[in-house]
């Protein structure tokens, strides 16, 4: 069978390495717009950040391995009926089942001065390894930047490139950071957060047009204000890359339009990651993106005719030095009961919706112990915690080793002083009763503190309380 | 330890010696009551027609058994009989054992119970380093590391006085970080503790390397310098980003991040266990490990490294010379012509006679009584009804046997169900070494004669051999001094990568004990590998790219849990042995299953409660253990009980496709009440 994919981004070289780990007979062709090898995306922050290098985002790839990898080849069209695609330098690729794995661009906002096939280089999206070398190029020689807009990926640019050391503005048209994710109260302990790693930010106002000469830009705001910086970043939304689909006549809507296989409206055709739009909805996100890999891949191989992609909920997480910010479904609205913890001074902040002791959504800023298990059990859909103050504060609550009693005399005879050999206080005890009196009597009589030695000042402690209860010196 | 006797009385004490420095843990202190314990065997016993099992004598019963071994090899070829060793065997008794099997029986078909527990640490760190040996430093450099991480690694119930090195190392100022699914002894002691759901070590690990490479940790000069691969294992993890592994493992991002930033501040040092090898993915998490320590420039340093806690008194030693199903003493690879032509020299045969590889353990046992399998085994120092994992089956193949004879000191379950169970010495009644977790040979000093109707291993197989090979007047092959066969054992390791041609019996005992490879009696041996070179053909460490794969059995609506398997301080093993000593027993009656109360509260259980634990293999029965130090998903049992309570009831006998280990740490169950 041949597999043609077209697009080598990280859905595209997934599918490849999970068709590849699977073996069989299939010739797999991957078509690449983008010249360079398959990257990873997430990782493109950290590349603005300056703490990595090209390579280090690279992704491994099956090329060479029974896989064609073309990079730097534009697919023109999808000739459905001939089952083949056509590149921009003529070539023509036959196929017997094709995936469109075409991704998302970025969204350029129709802003006056602004010819979105044309950017001037102080102007660029964040989307892709080629902006951030756009990006770089300038960033190198800058003192400023403006990021419009304050969503995931604005924040992880303006994140990036204030950790070089940049003066980052965040101009955001809603009132608050990241709506689509986080309630206001949440929204204003980020900007918080946001402003001691010297990302400052503009709310509720937009960009209204944009001027660049040979030294600055400056975004012309909707509050008549002008800002101006070395360098401007657009973060504005991705649209789903559908013009091939919908030129070969595929169902498009907002993305290439695909059932529970992943397949379009052809079923020598699926499509999957960015492009797809499975059950109404556009994932944009990674995770979702190698899952449908999978089961496209599960499904080619014939590993198993019967599976079907069931999208999970999305979990957002933006991780960088000094931001921890974890959300997911919907905690601000909803049946059920509602837990939250606020310390904005030292940005934390936790709102999280339980329904049926299941987790329906939450919202975790800051220092949140919990954020592992919170994750965990949102993507898995477990029971609660009966103590719901676990969700909050941690594997602590409730975890803990009892604390050592203050004074030997409190501690119970049957409490366990030496685990390693299972001695007792009661057996130490009598031991003193029996006459030893010194801390290396009452071992060598007992054994207690001889394995792993972890209890020695324990049980020095109980030899020492014994001595003055009885006001007979002993040494040790 | 050392041992005192008085009259015929033996007693233990610990010894100072740079690995325990003083300690023993209750099973050390009580090792010695096993001696003259009432169950003790002390004649041979033979199943007669009836199906008792009745006391015979030495001839009666050795001749049973060649006579059974003669009738199976000439019905169904040589490779009908099968040898299973264990790990608490001596290296004099594990080499003898692979030499009867390969030359007195000619079968291809030997294999022991370190696999299920060393297998995968030693095929991943022979992947890497071109060497297998527990640590590759003593273990006194656990005390001056800047950093410990210890993976699925619970010392303070399995090897207590290793603590003292822990504790030595964070009186230093040193950092102890812990993963492991629960909190345990030793994971309560750690400065950071990482929770992951069972099965997902191998994708830490990768997280772990993933932040290593973006926050510019990586030690690139040792990477370009000493290893090779590094590039397509740094592409394999750049797939695998922190907050994709905290979803997956539910350790927090935070948490990987200040583990990786810990390892790579001074010296470090990375330990795997049990918990992370025992996997059907276990050769792939030990590499995941392995890599990181490469990436982070640690093999070879002073004071850091990768080592692997070896579980086993003789672990180490027991895997080196011939007992695994697909070597030769030294640590010799069986399909290499060289070591064959070797080891055939020293045993007097033509190499072309030695048998080729086995198979795994688990694959061995259940293939036995099944058409082409073998239909007769002899056990040597393992209890597999009560250890291997889905233990009903495999003892259903072991009745299956034509023959089957157990050598042990107790009545072990395997050994109620032998047609044959020969009574032989204990530690204390005989002479030869062990290797420890280091690679330091140790002696082991008889300090009593067995009692009476009581045989040596090495007597057991000289009288075998003898049988067996009739005709030959050359029944010395297999001499029954420990010290000739030691003599024989450093010939037949010469030149292998376990090399022990330069250590004597005398220089251990000088020495306090010598680390291998020693090739040369009058040259240096090896605490420390690695510094310049790793024994590999260019002499550098392999990266070795893998990828997080799911358990072999997930969680699902009739099976909701995770089922995890451990230990317990006051038990050993299969417990054969210490289930059988008061104190131990006091300490830790029985069988239990330990959950969380939040599980307990959703089960109606309280504690103390009779469960049921099920899988797709079997169940176990014991007693609910209550303890929020559990993941409320998972639940856990320790293996040392036989009976209804019995673990390996209930485990997944999917294995490792390079290393045979069997996925004795996770499976999904249902837990109810009884």
């Amino acid at each position: 069978m041949r597999v043609v994919i077209v697009g080598y981004g990280m859905a595209g070289s997934r599918l490849a390495a999970e068709l590849h780990a699977r073996g069989g007979e299939h010739k797999v062709t991957v078509l690449g717009a983008e010249p360079h090898r398959a990257y990873n995306r997430i990782m493109l922050s950290t590349l603005l950040a300056g703490k990595i290098g090209e390579p280090d985002v690279e992704l491994a790839e099956v090329a060479g391995q029974g896989v064609d990898v073309r990079t730097g080849a534009d697919v023109t069209a999808i000739d459905r009926a001939a089952r083949e695609v056509r590149t921009d330098d003529g070539d023509r690729i036959g196929y017997d089942h094709l995936v469109l794995a075409t991704g998302s661009r970025a969204l350029v906002p129709p802003l006056p001065g602004l010819d979105p096939t044309d950017l001037p280089a102080r102007v660029a999206a964040f989307r892709t390894l080629d902006d951030c070398r756009r990006i770089l190029a300038v960033a190198r020689d800058a003192r400023s930047v403006l990021v419009l807009g304050g969503g995931l990926l604005g924040l992880e640019a303006a994140r990036g490139l204030a950790a070089r050391g940049l003066d980052v503005t965040v101009v955001h048209p809603v009132g608050h950071l990241m709506e689509r994710q986080l309630d206001p109260a949440a929204g204003a302990v980020l900007a918080g957060t946001l402003a001691g790693l010297g990302v400052r930010t503009e709310l509720a106002v937009g960009g209204s047009g944009v001027q660049v000469d040979a030294d600055e830009v400056r975004l012309r705001l909707t509050d008549g204000r002008t800002l101006a910086a070395d360098l401007l970043v657009l973060s504005c939304g991705v649209r789903p890359e559908t013009g091939l689909a919908a030129a070969a006549g595929l169902a498009v809507e907002r993305g290439v339009v695909v059932d529970d296989r992943l397949r379009t409206t052809d079923p020598h055709v699926s499509a999957i990651g960015d492009c797809a739009q499975h059950d109404g909805t556009l994932t944009g996100l990674v995770a979702p993106a190698w899952a449908q890999a999978r089961v496209v891949a599960q499904l080619l191989t014939g590993e198993d005719p019967t599976v079907r992609y069931r999208a999970r909920p999305a979990v957002t997480r933006l991780k960088a030095a000094g931001i921890d910010l974890a959300a997911m479904g919907d905690p601000t609205d909803g049946p059920g009961e509602e837990l939250t913890f606020a310390d904005p001074a030292r940005g934390t902040y936790a709102r999280l919706r339980i329904h049926d002791e299941r987790l329906t959504g939450a919202i975790l800023l800051g220092d949140n112990p919990t954020v592992g298990t919170v994750v965990q059990l949102f993507d898995r859909g477990g029971p609660v915690p009966t103590d719901r103050r676990a969700l909050l504060l941690g594997r602590a609550v409730g975890a803990t080793a009892a604390a050592p009693a203050e004074s030997p005399a409190l501690m119970p005879d049957a409490a366990t002083v030496c685990q390693c050999n299972d001695v007792r206080k009661g057996a130490l005890v009598a031991c003193w009763r029996d006459g030893a009196r010194t801390v290396d009597e009452v071992v060598a009589a007992t054994r207690a503190s001889t394995g792993c030695g972890g209890c020695r000042e324990a049980v020095a402690g109980i030899v020492d309380w014994l001595c003055e209860a009885d006001s007979v010196g002993a040494a040790r | 330890m050392v041992l005192r006797a008085e009259g015929d009385r033996v007693e233990v004490l610990p010894r100072q010696f740079p690995t325990n420095r003083g300690g023993l843990c209750q099973k050390g202190w009580t090792a010695a009551e096993l001696l003259d314990h009432p169950d003790r065997l002390t004649t041979p016993l033979l199943r007669d027609p009836s199906g008792e099992l009745r006391p015979a004598t030495w001839d009666a019963a050795l001749d049973r058994v060649a006579a059974g071994i003669r009738a199976v090899q000439s019905g169904h070829g040589r490779d009908a009989v099968a040898v299973f060793g264990g790990g608490g065997l001596t290296n004099e008794k594990a080499y003898a054992l692979g030499k009867f099997a390969r030359v007195a029986l000619r079968t291809r078909h030997i294999d022991y119970n370190g696999r299920w527990c060393m297998s995968s640490a030693a095929a991943a760190g022979i992947r890497a380093f071109g060497v297998d040996r527990g640590l590759p430093f003593p273990l006194a450099d656990l005390g001056r590391a800047d950093t410990l991480l210890l993976v699925g690694a619970n010392p303070a119930e399995t090897m207590p006085p290793l603590m003292r090195h822990l504790t030595d190392q964070r009186r230093r100022g040193g950092r102890l970080i812990v993963v492991d699914p629960r909190v345990t002894a030793t994971a309560r002691q750690a400065d950071l503790h990482l929770q992951p759901l069972p099965g997902t070590d191998l994708a830490v690990a990768n997280a772990l390397l993933h932040i290593a490479v973006i926050e510019g940790l990586v030690d690139k000069a040792y990477v370009d310098a000493r290893t090779t691969g590094f590039e397509q294992v740094r592409r394999t993890v750049a797939g695998c980003w922190p907050a994709e592994v905290e979803r997956l493992s539910g350790v927090p991002v935070a948490d990987l991040e200040a583990t990786v930033r810990a390892l790579a501040g001074g010296s470090a040092i990375i330990l795997t266990a049990r918990g992370a090898e025992q996997h059907a993915k276990g050769v792939d998490t030990v590499s995941a490990f392995v890599n990181l320590a490469l990436a982070l420039g640690l093999p070879g340093r002073p004071g850091s490294g990768y080592g692997c806690l070896t579980g086993q008194g003789n672990g180490q030693g027991g895997r080196e010379h011939g007992q695994k199903s697909d070597q030769l003493p030294g640590y010799r690879k069986i399909d290499d012509p060289a070591a064959r032509a070797h080891v055939a020299g020293v045993w007097g045969v033509d190499p072309d006679e030695l048998p080729g590889p086995g198979v795994p353990a688990y694959r061995l046992l259940d293939s036995l009584g099944t058409p082409g399998g073998p239909r007769a085994m002899l056990v040597f120092g393992s209890n597999p009804v009560v250890s291997a994992p889905r233990a009903a089956r495999v003892t259903e193949r072991l009745r299956g046997l034509d023959l089957l004879v157990v050598a042990d000191f107790l009545l072990s379950e395997t050994a109620a169900l032998a047609d044959v169970v020969l009574p032989v010495a204990q530690w204390a009644e005989e002479e030869g070494t062990m290797t420890n977790l280091e690679g330091r040979v140790l002696r082991r000093q008889a300090l009593r004669r067995p009692p009476p109707g009581v045989r040596t291993d090495l007597d057991i197989l000289a009288g075998l051999a003898a049988r067996l090979d009739a005709g030959d007047p050359e029944a010395g092959r297999f001499p029954t001094d420990p010290r000739v066969v030691f003599a024989e054992l450093r010939r037949a390791s010469a030149g292998g990568p376990a090399d022990y041609a330069g250590i004597t019996w005398e220089r251990i005992e000088r020495d306090e004990g010598v680390f291998w490879p020693c090739p040369d009696p009058d040259g240096p041996d090896a605490p420390r590998l690695f510094a310049d070179r790793f024994p590999t053909p260019d002499g550098r460490a392999r990266f070795h790219p893998v990828t997080h794969r799911p358990a072999a059995e997930e969680v699902c609506a009739e099976y909701p849990l995770h089922f995890t398997t451990g230990r317990v301080l006051a038990q050993y093993q299969s417990g054969t042995q210490t289930r059988r000593v008061a104190a131990l027993r006091r300490a830790a009656p029985g069988g239990f299953v330990e959950l969380h109360p939040d599980l307990a509260d959703r089960l109606g259980v309280d504690e103390g409660d009779e469960l049921v634990v099920t899988s797709r293999r079997g169940e176990l029965r014991a007693p609910a253990r209550l303890s929020p130090t559990i993941r409320p998903d998972t639940v856990f049992a320790p293996f040392h009980w036989a009976g209804a309570a019995r673990a390996n009831s209930v485990t997944n006998d999917a294995t490792d496709p390079v290393s045979g280990m069997p996925e004795f740490k996770i499976c999904a169950v249902r837990v109810e009440r009884a």
